[in-house]
């Protein structure tokens, strides 16, 4: 049974529009799957992003209409893409020198856990018995690229995503910049975790309560 | 004359041993030489090391590959994705092994080991499970782990069209790992979908250097992976 309780804070929407505003005009940035792929549906006008899949694409654009699908044409999540007038194609060891080499500017990645110093876990719950498969997250996570997590701020069974220290094996430590949940958006500095937005009708120990972490305010 | 075309897949993947690594260019279904594979899966070599990016989907191409039991382990970075079938279940029963490589690893395996470099320091992984067991070394405060090069026997690699010297252009986001794969391998197999002439390739957009490819076969209509996986096709049918 859906409460009122849990309806409260941002749609998944409010979210990427979240990260999208901080994304400035001229980044090139990387969308990993899922949530984080809503980011490029709420940039605001007037700013150019350009957006990088680690297959070999820079100036990917959204998906095509149907009955215009390529199959060698797509993205990371290997869903059908497009590319924008301006796209080029490239090798994998150019485009991980894209992000290895510190050139893309933002990554918007999903999250399993995140702790409270900025390590991130997103790539494998550890199960025994799962099939591990990591991917690029490791390489996105290990340079300078601001990491920028999009979560709900919980699990569905209600259990805190945001950890003094992460359970799950890592994808890298102290990677992550900012948090955007349903609840928040959290800064991770040096300090700690630090709010720098409540949804509407949410409160700071609201979120505190549902956070395994400490939270600081902004002072 | 230099003329690395060659009549048939059979005969473009003849030499393949048993106990070979083998290369597979590829990112899901975008770049995956089928027909290639198909050809390897007819000459029966076994025991093989594949490096390739997944491990492919349904019961055709890689997956039917590895449903023959002809590939000890695999090289991957993801080894599963929506359709694999095929190693998910030998993985769990313990009958093929896996080395999980973060992507860019990956790749940067494969460039050095065709650019003659023996290993070398990434921070990718650092802290993780992945690094454990690893060198790990300090360059200006910042902590790496130290990977070794991938050399292969036989890359097997698709493009879009080849000359007869090897020059290669690929298709859109096909070309993911087929240009590091074809710099890696002592002798690299390609699978066109059209063999032009001599001077018909744009010097300035080549993008494989034909001196990096031992073979080519033209496959002017290359099956598409996904229809054959949503018709449940197996190979060999």
């Amino acid at each position: 049974m859906v409460t009122k309780a849990e309806k409260i804070g941002w749609s998944v929407d409010d979210m990427a529009r979240n990260a999208a505003m901080d994304i400035p005009n001229g980044s090139y940035v990387n969308l990993g799957i899922g949530m984080p792929e809503l980011v490029a549906s709420h940039v605001p006008e007037g700013r150019e992003v350009i957006y990088h899949t680690e297959n070999g694409l820079l100036g990917m654009g959204p998906a095509p209409a149907e009955g215009q699908e390529d199959p060698e044409l797509i993205n990371a999540g290997k869903k059908h893409v497009t590319a924008i007038p301006g796209a080029c194609y490239f090798h994998h060891a150019d485009s991980f020198t894209m992000i290895r080499g510190n050139h893309i500017d933002f990554c918007v990645l999903g999250a399993f856990q995140v702790s409270e110093k900025g390590d991130l876990a997103n790539w494998s719950t550890g199960a025994p018995g799962a099939i591990p498969a990591v991917g690029g997250a490791m390489d996105l996570v290990a340079g300078d690229i601001k990491i920028f997590v999009i979560s709900r701020h919980t699990t569905k069974e209600g259990e805190p995503k945001i950890v003094k220290e992460c359970t799950y094996p890592l994808t890298g430590r102290r990677v992550v910049d900012t948090i955007y949940t349903d609840l928040a958006t959290i800064d991770v500095k040096e300090e700690g975790l630090f709010v720098r937005e409540l949804a509407p009708g949410v409160t700071f120990d609201y979120v505190q309560e549902r956070t395994e972490a400490k939270l600081h305010q902004y002072t | 004359m230099i003329n690395k075309i060659v009549a048939s897949p059979a005969e473009a993947v003849a030499e393949i041993f048993d106990g070979a690594v083998v290369m597979i260019s590829g990112f899901g279904e975008a770049g995956s030489p089928i027909e290639l594979i198909h050809a390897l899966i007819d000459q029966g070599a076994k025991d093989l090391t594949v490096i390739s990016n997944n491990t492919g989907s349904g019961h055709v191409g890689l997956a039917a590959l590895i449903a023959h039991r002809r590939v000890r382990k695999m090289i991957c970075s993801f080894p599963r994705t929506a359709n694999s079938k095929v190693f998910p279940e030998l993985y769990k029963n313990g009958e093929i092994e896996l080395e999980l490589v973060p992507q860019g690893t990956l790749a940067e395996r494969i460039r050095s080991g065709g650019a003659g470099i023996p290993a070398f320091y990434t921070p990718t992984s650092v802290g993780t499970p992945l690094a454990e067991g690893k060198e790990i070394r300090e360059f200006d405060g910042q902590t790496y782990v130290m990977e070794r090069t991938i050399r292969a026997d036989f890359s097997l690699v698709k493009c879009k069209a080849a000359d007869r010297y090897g020059n290669l252009v690929y298709s859109k986001t096909a070309r993911n790992f087929g240009p590091i794969m074809c710099m890696g391998a002592e002798t690299t197999i390609v699978q066109a979908k059209k063999i032009v002439e001599l001077g018909e390739l744009d010097p300035e957009a080549v993008v494989t250097p034909g001196i990096f490819v031992s073979k080519v076969v033209e496959v002017s209509n290359p099956a598409e992976e996904s229809k054959l996986v949503a018709e449940d096709r197996r190979y060999p049918w």
